[in-house]
């Protein structure tokens, strides 16, 4: 196995005791397999105890190592030493208060994406005696893309829009309301509309499509969106041009 | 919170993409062919001319021009605050006045033809 010395660049910051955040490089002895987070934990064990950052599951399922590796938003666990140069600069997510060195404050993606109520919503409540609710293939096609989301923040680290103007709810809440909008099970789409529709909605968005690209997961949240936006035109019409319709 | 009432103008962008995007090339590809000398009979004076006065032909000139206009309005918009401008109600008015001069112009044209 091969073994290469890393300069592994740290963003320090502690709000309550420093006044500005500053770099601090450990020079990690990696192996060519280990990912960024393999680096952090070294230097964590062996140099320098008072790093702070999170992480739980160590394969990309859990959400919590993102962070910005060389300016990228990326999950530390993802991202494989062998990608990178000897010099590998580590951030905490970019567009979010730090907490402490590469910890971030994610109270405002958990206010958003509670907003957008992601639980199923019945369209009638049955009683258990009436059996399950019963799905098709077709109609779990429809939405299973979207469930694969681990709000792991990555998107919000990438969009320049949430980095512009804070109040967008962001691509990972209005993917997620889509999800359920788009399950046959569930009838929360009026609901959700209420926060998803407004300005500060889906209609920030400019489709850069940044928070595709960073998706660990695959779930495209750009395309949700814009699907977002064609089903929210259509409501725009219906109410404004045939408020006769029922929706 | 309210809902938007960007959809008026981003359906008039989407659709204008639409447009833009599988017809103007088209048009540019014949716009070309002829400005280059190449022999198309259907695309002389007259024709084009004879075209512009049937009222679907109107119609689909109609479309095309404004829909682009709509379209190249919401994109200036998007573009002016992705480089950082942050006046967008000036912008917005700034860019959709054009669009809509622009296709009053086109009706007032396409009428006097």
């Amino acid at each position: 196995m091969s073994e290469r010395q890393i300069q592994l660049e740290v963003l320090r910051y502690n709000p309550e005791t420093d006044s500005e955040p500053r770099f601090q490089t450990y020079s990690v002895p990696c192996l060519n397999e280990w990912v960024v987070l393999d680096a952090l934990n070294y230097v964590k064990e062996n140099l320098d105890t008072t790093v702070s950052y999170r992480w739980s599951c160590h394969m990309a399922v859990c959400g919590s190592c993102g962070m910005m590796i060389n300016g990228e938003p990326k999950l530390a666990c993802k991202a494989f030493i062998h990608e990178y140069g000897d010099q590998i600069r580590v951030e905490p997510m970019a567009h979010f208060p730090v907490e402490r060195d590469l910890v971030t404050v994610v109270d405002d993606f958990i206010a958003k994406f509670a907003s957008i109520k992601p639980y199923l919503i019945p369209k009638e409540e049955k009683p258990v005696s009436a059996g399950e609710y019963k799905q098709t293939p077709a109609e779990l096609l429809k939405f299973k893309q979207y469930t694969l989301c681990i709000n792991c923040m990555l998107c919000y680290a990438a969009c320049p829009q949430y980095g512009l103007v804070p109040q967008f709810l962001g691509p990972a809440a209005i993917s997620m309301a889509h999800r359920y909008n788009q399950d046959s099970r569930d009838g929360g789409r009026d609901q959700r509309q209420e926060v998803v529709a407004t300005n500060e909605g889906v209609w920030e968005c400019s489709f850069v499509g940044a928070c595709s690209e960073v998706c660990p997961k695959h779930v495209d949240p750009a395309g949700a969106l814009q699907q977002v936006k064609v089903a929210s035109t259509i409501d725009w019409y219906k109410e404004h041009l045939m408020p006769w319709v029922k929706k | 919170m309210a809902k938007s009432n960007k959809p008026i103008f981003w359906s008039l962008f989407a659709a204008g993409g639409t447009v833009t995007a599988f017809v103007t090339p088209a048009l540019a590809l014949v716009t070309l062919l002829a400005a280059f000398g190449a022999n198309m009979d259907m695309f002389n004076y007259d024709s084009i001319h004879a075209f512009a006065g049937w009222w679907l032909g109107k119609l689909i000139i109609f479309g095309i021009i404004s829909l682009s206009l709509w379209h190249a309005a919401h994109r200036l918009r998007v573009t002016v605050h992705d480089f950082g401008v942050r006046a967008d109600t000036v912008v917005a008015y700034t860019v959709y006045g054009l669009a809509g001069l622009g296709t009053l112009l086109t009706i007032v044209y396409l009428l006097r033809i």
